[in-house]
């Protein structure tokens, strides 16, 4: 650690900064972006990057691998089980209505079973650390978590622009993860299907999509086909992807699609983006997909609140990463606590990501809290609160310098028979001073994370 | 593991091929011609190019009259003109967005960069004195796509479908070029006019130092159009053109056990066989322009039949 200090020390502002520059140029020659269409336009925006590493610990990092894969297999077993037997709703661990009445609720995949009953196949844990220094968990990401393609885009960034700085550190390795992506997904193959034969495929909505540069990231490091629902078709409950000398038979599928638009056949009548047919294929185990659907009632943010009682439920084991304390507004304590202390809680809406519709009291006028408390009142079940949590600092370039901003981190977790985290994951940062919301929608960038390995 | 290849991806690269080819063969065209327009004898004809192209109509309803700059301005910047050189561009970029996971990082990274730069030119950008360089960059950019194309995608299937793309550009801008270059000549008054005409259209086609080279001195019409039309060591000849889609739609079977060329495989034979009975003389003798026509057709029909067969189009 105190090497890479050193190091960093020796490179002055005007250097970092030209360095930066070059490398912000590079991710847009290399198309590494988003694109955002306004009017007749489409303007491909490079998600800001920040030179300045994050840096992880040998023994922060044990900590979080362990605390993500015991999450997720909590989060399996949870999943499994309300989708079965529902032995923690009658065992009143989880309130039964919480589960069943919930939006993310899928009726329609009680009592499917799924190979090595996996449902989160790919699962990002968002992640903070109090100023105590402890990680806590922030939310589940258990549907389809994005950002995987900045974390080893970001490395690559940096191995070139700053061989330098990196030199005989040892930093835990990320190019790895398309080829743990693809052996995951082949382990769970429909039964019958031979994992090395399993034909692998990653479903995206399209070039139009925002994370289309991820879904070709995700492709080309896995070796498999991109496809999009037009591609593919089922016959016999069997899903097959048109190729030049006909169909073939498509074993698994990695889809960057909603639930609600896989098969407009069992959802969204009105979807152009998925399948017809593809989810009677799923329920009779005919083709796998990742992840499963109705994963959304693992990562709901009112089930959150229960995350420590479920992993003890399954695991017997204390959860290794804490929850941020939540107030439930469903419940009646938990809203009048809310209401009393508005101004000191951070108020999110259940149903919402991206950090959109989020209340931050302290940094609130008296409007918005009056507006947020009326809301409160109208439809409580909408709304978890949870104190501030003081997100830690990283040195961030910024116009100034360097300077602290906050950051968050979201670790991968793969899952196929077993779970595997990719050592680091993606650092988020807060680009605008004192600001607390990392989302690239609003206005943050992102960090390379150095996992050291000693 | 399988390696097949997705019908709607066959169809993205052979179209990412020909719009490359195509934005390089009008770079080519409109530079000879701004070049030759200042030439004492070559007497500037921007209606030829408009007519190589069938836009005549499309052209006057948008810029009217046909002065230069607007001809300039319609090929190489006008994003409402589908066929000009950064509308091809950008669709092949499009394409290549697509294709991402398959092509190579390189063929993606040049081609997002020489999208980015075409699409900032302006108007004042294409001058005539500016002209020169500006298409010179073009056509060198789009031969570096080509080159890093060689160099770096894996030969698969797709490949085939690729070069099969660039072959059957090739062999549509060729018998344009050959069809109204010849129309033009016949307008022509004296032979040193003639010559000067001649010598213009080898340039469009990059043949005139390899001509130069295997020719006499004397220009003869025949000898241009068959050395433009069936020499077989010409790159850009029709007939090179053709053995060279063919060469690529039958590794698609040998290669790959991929039957579903097979129709376009046999369009493509007919036209090459045609090629090797054609005696030059009697067909610019009769009617040149109707021989030209039907190859035009037959290559309509082979992009079809590749659209059905292979890239999934319903019947």
């Amino acid at each position: 650690m105190g090497k890479i200090v050193r190091r960093l020390d020796k490179l002055n502002v005007k250097t970092l900064r030209k360095r930066a520059q070059a490398a912000e140029r590079e991710l847009f020659n290399l198309g590494i972006t988003f694109t955002v269409y306004s009017d007749a336009n489409a303007i491909d925006r490079i998600l800001p990057f920040d030179v300045v590493p994050r840096i992880l610990s040998k023994k922060d990092w044990e900590t979080i691998d362990s605390g993500v894969r015991q999450r997720v297999a909590a989060i399996n077993l949870f999943l499994h089980d309300v989708y079965h037997d529902q032995k923690i709703l009658k065992d009143g661990v989880v309130p039964k209505d919480l589960v069943l009445g919930n939006a993310n609720y899928c009726k329609r995949m009680a009592g499917v079973d799924l190979p090595g009953g996996t449902y989160v196949h790919i699962c990002g844990t968002d992640i903070v650390r109090g100023t105590d220094g402890r990680f806590k968990v922030l939310e589940d990401n258990a549907r389809t978590p994005s950002g995987v393609s900045y974390v080893i885009e970001n490395r690559h960034l940096m191995l070139r622009t700053f061989p330098d700085l990196m030199d005989k550190i040892g930093i835990r390795r990320v190019s790895d993860y398309g080829l743990r992506l693809h052996q995951a997904l082949a382990q769970v193959a429909p039964v019958g299907v031979d994992e090395g034969d399993a034909q692998v495929v990653l479903l995206s909505p399209g070039v139009f999509n925002s994370a289309y540069f991820e879904h070709v990231f995700l492709a080309r490091e896995m070796g498999v086909p991109l496809v999009e629902g037009r591609d593919l078709i089922v016959q016999d409950d069997q899903v097959f992807m048109k190729t030049t000398g006909g169909v073939e038979r498509v074993h698994v599928i990695y889809r960057r699609i909603d639930d609600a638009f896989l098969d407009p056949k069992a959802f969204r009548k009105d979807s152009m983006l998925g399948v017809p047919g593809i989810f009677a294929a799923y329920a009779k185990g005919n083709v796998t997909l990742a992840n499963a659907v109705g994963t959304g009632i693992a990562d709901d943010k009112a089930v959150y609140a229960y995350m420590p009682r479920i992993i003890r439920y399954y695991l017997d084991e204390d959860a290794i990463l804490e929850n941020v304390e939540t107030h439930i507004c469903r419940e009646p304590e938990g809203l009048a606590y809310t209401l009393q202390n508005l101004s000191k809680l951070v108020v999110k809406p259940v149903g919402e990501s991206g950090g959109y519709g989020v209340l931050i009291g302290p940094r609130s006028n008296a409007a918005s809290l009056e507006k947020r408390h009326k809301e409160l009142l109208a439809n409580p079940k909408n709304y978890i609160a949870q104190p501030m949590v003081n997100l830690s600092v990283c040195p961030t370039l910024t116009p100034s310098g360097l300077d602290p901003r906050h950051v968050d981190l979201r670790p991968f977790a793969v899952t196929g028979r077993s779970t595997w985290v990719l050592p680091g994951g993606l650092t988020r940062v807060a680009l605008t001073k004192g600001s607390l919301i990392v989302n690239s929608s609003q206005g943050g960038g992102t960090k390379d994370t150095w996992v050291l390995d000693k | 593991m399988t390696n097949s290849l997705l019908a709607r991806f066959a169809e993205n690269i052979f179209w990412l091929a020909r719009y490359m080819e195509r934005a390089e063969n009008l770079a080519r065209i409109i530079d000879i011609a701004e070049t030759h327009a200042r030439d004492e004898a070559g007497g500037q004809d921007w209606k030829a190019v408009l007519e190589m192209n069938s836009d005549v109509k499309r052209f006057t309803e948008m810029h009217g009259e046909i002065a230069p700059g607007n001809v300039i301005y319609f090929y190489l910047l006008n994003r409402d003109n589908p066929n000009s050189i950064v509308s091809s561009v950008t669709y092949a970029r499009e394409n290549a967005r697509s294709l991402r996971h398959l092509i190579s990082t390189e063929m993606w990274s040049h081609l997002n960069v020489f999208q980015t730069w075409l699409t900032g030119l302006r108007r004042r950008d294409v001058t005539a004195k500016k002209l020169a360089g500006i298409c010179g960059r073009i056509k060198q950019e789009c031969q570096a796509h080509t080159g890093i194309t060689e160099g770096t995608l894996y030969q698969d299937q797709g490949a085939c479908f690729y070069w099969i793309g660039k072959s059957v550009e090739r062999l549509d801008q060729a018998t344009r070029l050959i069809d109204i270059g010849y129309r033009q000549s016949l307008l022509l008054g004296p032979d040193r006019d003639k010559d000067s005409h001649w010598n213009a259209l080898l340039r469009f086609a990059s043949g005139y130092q390899a001509y130069r080279r295997t020719h006499r001195v004397n220009m003869r019409p025949a000898e241009v159009v068959r050395f433009l039309a069936f020499d077989g060591n010409f790159p850009r000849s029709l007939l090179t053109s053709v053995e060279t889609a063919q060469r690529h739609v039958r590794r698609l079977e040998d290669g790959f056990g991929i039957e579903s060329g097979r129709e376009a495989l046999g369009i493509l034979d007919e036209i090459r066989s045609r090629f090797l009975e054609t005696d030059i003389q009697a067909v610019l003798d009769t009617d040149l322009h109707g021989y030209l026509d039907e190859i035009q057709r037959r290559l309509q029909d082979c992009t079809v039949a590749l659209g059905k067969r292979c890239f999934g189009h319903l019947e």
